[in-house]
């Protein structure tokens, strides 16, 4: 079965590297994944957009056709991708406003404000979304994600990246209840 | 003489620069300087660009390059970082040196690469029959500068310098001497070394400009320069508009390979297997 | 064997691949999309006694890393349309002085600046025609990650076995995209190196049979003083204006790579066997179409597809055959139909052939080419 995630936002998010986690530790699980981008010149700020394909079996389109999951960190990336959603589920953070344009299954999760205000660094709420994303799509389970967390973020940061998956993957746990 | 010979590959010879052109007394000159140093002719790579300059590379029994226009000196930096305990010369002119290829000249000067570098300078492009190039003085008549050049020349010298070059000197085809002296400093020198050779193109320039034979254009080369050691004791008039030759500028600085070396000394080690942990890359856009 | 299982990046891909391949020398100059290559290559060189330099512009690193071949170490540049357009003179120069070199050019929309960020395939035909006058050049397409890690160290084989520049000719997505990949342990790999001469006694750096043979190659600062020059030439080298040493060593240059092109050659197929409607496709337009061919083949149409590896050079026969067999060939492509035109020129009208182009910046979706395919099957 192929599960598609789209990842958006802005640029300096880093949601190329919530993707490339994701991916990762689809891998490390044995199946296969691809993880593709598309970005623009800024290197901060922008419209930033990664996309992850996972499946048991071999894929070849690498981008996604129809999302099962489209991640929505930004207004603008909310009603850019919203809008075009088909069957999959829309999660947003929960500090865009909503939009009637959007009428994809919707979950609003507080992704932003758990990095900022709990953590104290807005810088992981990638990691946060990535705990709240693996959650609802099923695709991971935790243990693999903190080893694909811990592989790939920057050494020193580890604890922190752990923290915030986790508390990602609680906070998924109350928006979809 | 026979020694001198020996550094040239008989068999390639007659050249093929005209009567009277002084890029043969150039030559003669780098090879009497290597000679003078004893220098290993299997341990020197010889590397030119395009122009009447760049033949001088085929006549010479070493490991020779002849490359492409302007690119001499970006050829010559791959030879090196390559081999770094062979030695490089390169053989250029004025206009394969600081037109087509002054980005590639003055980043060798910056990163003061162990390159000598000749610039054999006739103030012409003698291979396409007489066109201005950066080293034309202005005014001077050319086939494409037939009402006069309008453009100012560069100063070759201040430009290696500024460039960041450690080994500056000018030198000509009429003092011969002193252009073996200073070429075999320049071979000596660890670091970018710079001798700007003036030389008498009789056919195009000469011709052009009715300054006469080559023996004039000798003259003339003579009557525009001044030592540069002679020079603070003569009154301004005598040096204003004069080129200095010499040796013009020395010092010592870090080398490009050395650094590099030296940089990467810790992370060198042997080849064992492909390294499957290679790090992720952030995206870059430009 | 050890084999290494990872998610990997296809620039990332093609730079451990050509270190597998023995790559000791890297001269580049940063460009999106390929800049990756040349950061890792910065990074991971000297710790197999390699050496980078970051030149001052393209041209200088095609020089650069020619020269650097000239003393016998494998060398490397990558970069993407507007460099690649700056390397294209140093290209003939090492096709003409059989000089082994690696051109990566991870393509992105053109002409000029273009769409930087964006993936193309419109270099096929630069990379095979950009340089002036005729010349041997051999061009591979990876068409995944991992195809970017074999196909590299195939282009060091290939350039160091004929002595020419190897292109290997990626794109954006193909580049950037990162999948699983398993890398064989070095010891199942087979590297080739450049035939060298035994002896320094009569050297002839060009001497070879008038058919398209390889010459022997001395490394510079060895003791052979040889010259190299990118005027005419004939064996010992130095310079020759002879109509008949020309046209003796364009014509050898020319049969090095057609005389060997069933050696080199390189493509995979899918479905072909009984196959109505094929599909000729390359680099990443090569994933939408089999995901294309795939849905065709449950829709009940008969589509295949032949996904090309090497392009230069081209595969006319195996497109020949299959032209003589099918009632259609589909050619999607990121380009206004290039890889199409050889296609219409080998298959000689034997099949209809439908050129399908993307030109926006965007990787087709299956579902384009699979209009084509149920279009080219009515």
């Amino acid at each position: 079965m192929r599960t598609e995630f789209r990842l958006s936002g802005s640029g300096g998010q880093g949601l190329l590297l919530a993707g490339i986690v994701l991916a990762e530790a689809a891998i490390l699980e044995g199946k296969n994944a691809v993880q593709t981008q598309s970005y623009g010149p800024e290197a901060r700020g922008g419209a930033s957009k990664a996309e992850v394909v996972v499946s048991e079996d071999d894929i070849d389109y690498p981008k996604a056709i129809d999302p099962d999951f489209l991640l929505a960190l930004t207004a603008e990336a909310y009603r850019t991708y919203g809008k075009v959603m088909g069957r999959g589920l829309v999660i947003v953070d929960a500090s865009v406003p909503q939009s009637p344009e959007v009428t994809a299954r919707t979950v609003r999760v507080p992704i932003l404000a758990t990095a900022a205000d709990e953590l104290g660094k807005k810088v992981v709420a990638n990691i946060v979304a990535l705990g709240v994303l693996g959650r609802v799509s099923g695709v991971v389970d935790l243990p693999t994600l903190e080893s694909a967390v811990k592989n790939r973020v920057p050494k020193g940061t580890e604890d922190l990246n752990l923290k915030a998956l986790r508390r990602g993957w609680e906070i998924a746990a109350a928006a979809a209840s | 003489m026979s020694e001198t010979l020996s550094y040239f590959r008989q068999d390639r010879l007659p050249h093929i620069w005209c009567p009277g052109c002084g890029h043969g007394t150039i030559t003669g000159a780098l090879v009497r300087a290597i000679n003078r140093l004893g220098l290993d002719k299997n341990k020197i790579m010889l590397v030119s660009g395009i122009g009447c300059s760049s033949r001088a590379v085929g006549y010479l029994d070493f490991d020779t390059l002849h490359t492409a226009h302007g690119r001499a000196l970006a050829f010559a930096t791959g030879l090196k970082v390559a081999r770094p305990d062979l030695k490089v010369i390169v053989m250029t002119g004025d206009g394969d040196c600081t037109a087509i290829g002054g980005n590639h000249f003055i980043h060798a000067a910056r990163r003061n690469i162990d390159i000598t570098t000749i610039v054999m300078n006739n103030n012409i492009y003698g291979m396409t029959s007489g066109q201005y190039s950066p080293m034309t003085p202005k005014g001077m008549l050319a086939t494409t500068a037939p009402y006069g050049n309008s453009e100012r020349d560069f100063d070759l010298a201040e430009l290696a310098k500024a460039a960041g070059a450690t080994y500056v000197a000018r030198g000509t085809s009429f003092h011969v001497p002193m252009l073996i002296d200073l070429i075999e400093q320049a071979l000596q020198h660890k670091g970018f070394a710079v001798v700007e050779a003036l030389s008498q193109c009789p056919t195009y320039m000469g011709r052009k400009n009715k300054i006469g034979s080559a023996v004039d254009m000798l003259e003339w080369i003579k009557g525009r320069t001044v030592n540069a050691k002679a020079a603070a004791a003569l009154p301004p008039d005598k040096v204003q508009g004069k080129l200095l030759i010499g040796e013009l500028h020395k010092s010592s600085q870090p080398e490009y390979c050395d650094e590099y070396f030296k940089a990467t000394a810790k992370v060198r080690r042997a080849w064992k297997n492909i390294d499957g942990g290679l790090r992720g890359c952030e995206q870059n856009s430009d | 064997m050890p084999r290494t299982v990872k998610l990997m990046q296809g620039n990332e891909a093609c730079t451990v691949g050509a270190l597998a391949a023995g790559l000791e020398f890297y001269a580049g100059y940063p460009i999106t999309p390929s800049t990756e290559i040349a950061e890792l290559c910065a990074e991971e060189l000297p710790k197999v006694g390699g050496s980078f330099i970051q030149m001052e512009d393209e041209i200088a690193s095609a020089a650069a890393i020619i020269g650097a071949s000239l003393t016998g170490k494998k060398s490397m540049t990558a970069t993407s349309g507007p460099g690649f357009s700056l390397m294209q003179e140093l290209l003939g120069y090492a096709s003409l002085c059989e000089v082994p070199v690696v051109f990566v050019n991870v393509q992105r929309v053109g002409p000029s600046t273009g769409m930087p960020t964006s993936p193309a395939q419109g270099d096929v035909m630069q990379a095979r025609w950009g340089t002036h006058g005729d010349h041997p050049v051999i061009v591979l397409s990876p068409g995944n990650v991992k195809e970017c890690f074999e196909l590299t160290v195939r282009a060091f084989n290939l350039s160091e076995r004929y002595r020419v520049p190897a292109i290997v000719l990626m794109d954006e997505v193909i580049g950037h995209m990162r999948e699983k990949v398993e890398l064989p342990d070095a010891s199942e790999l087979v590297i080739e190196s450049r035939p060298a001469p035994k002896s320094r006694v009569g050297y002839k750096p060009y001497a070879a049979e008038t058919d398209g043979g390889v010459p022997l190659m001395a490394p510079f600062g060895e003791g052979y003083r040889w010259h190299v020059t990118g005027l005419f030439h004939d064996e010992t080298g130095f310079p020759s204006n002879k109509p008949e040493v020309a046209d003796r060593l364009m014509r050898r240059l020319a049969a090095k790579i057609d005389r060997n092109e069933p050696v080199i050659r390189d493509f995979v197929t899918e479905s072909l066997d009984d196959c109505e409607v094929a599909v000729i496709s390359f680099g990443s337009s090569a994933m939408s179409a089999l995901s294309a061919v795939r849905k065709a083949r449950a829709a009940g149409i008969k589509a295949g597809m032949l996904r090309l590896r090497t392009i230069w050079p081209f595969p006319d026969e195996a497109v020949r055959e299959l032209s003589s067999r099918v009632k259609a060939i589909v050619v999607p492509e990121m380009n206004l139909g290039q890889v199409a035109l050889e296609v219409e020129r080998a298959s000689r009208c034997n099949a209809k052939v439908a050129r399908v182009s993307k030109v926006n910046g965007e990787l087709f979706r299956p579902e384009e080419i699979l209009a084509a395919i149920m279009e080219a099957a009515k």
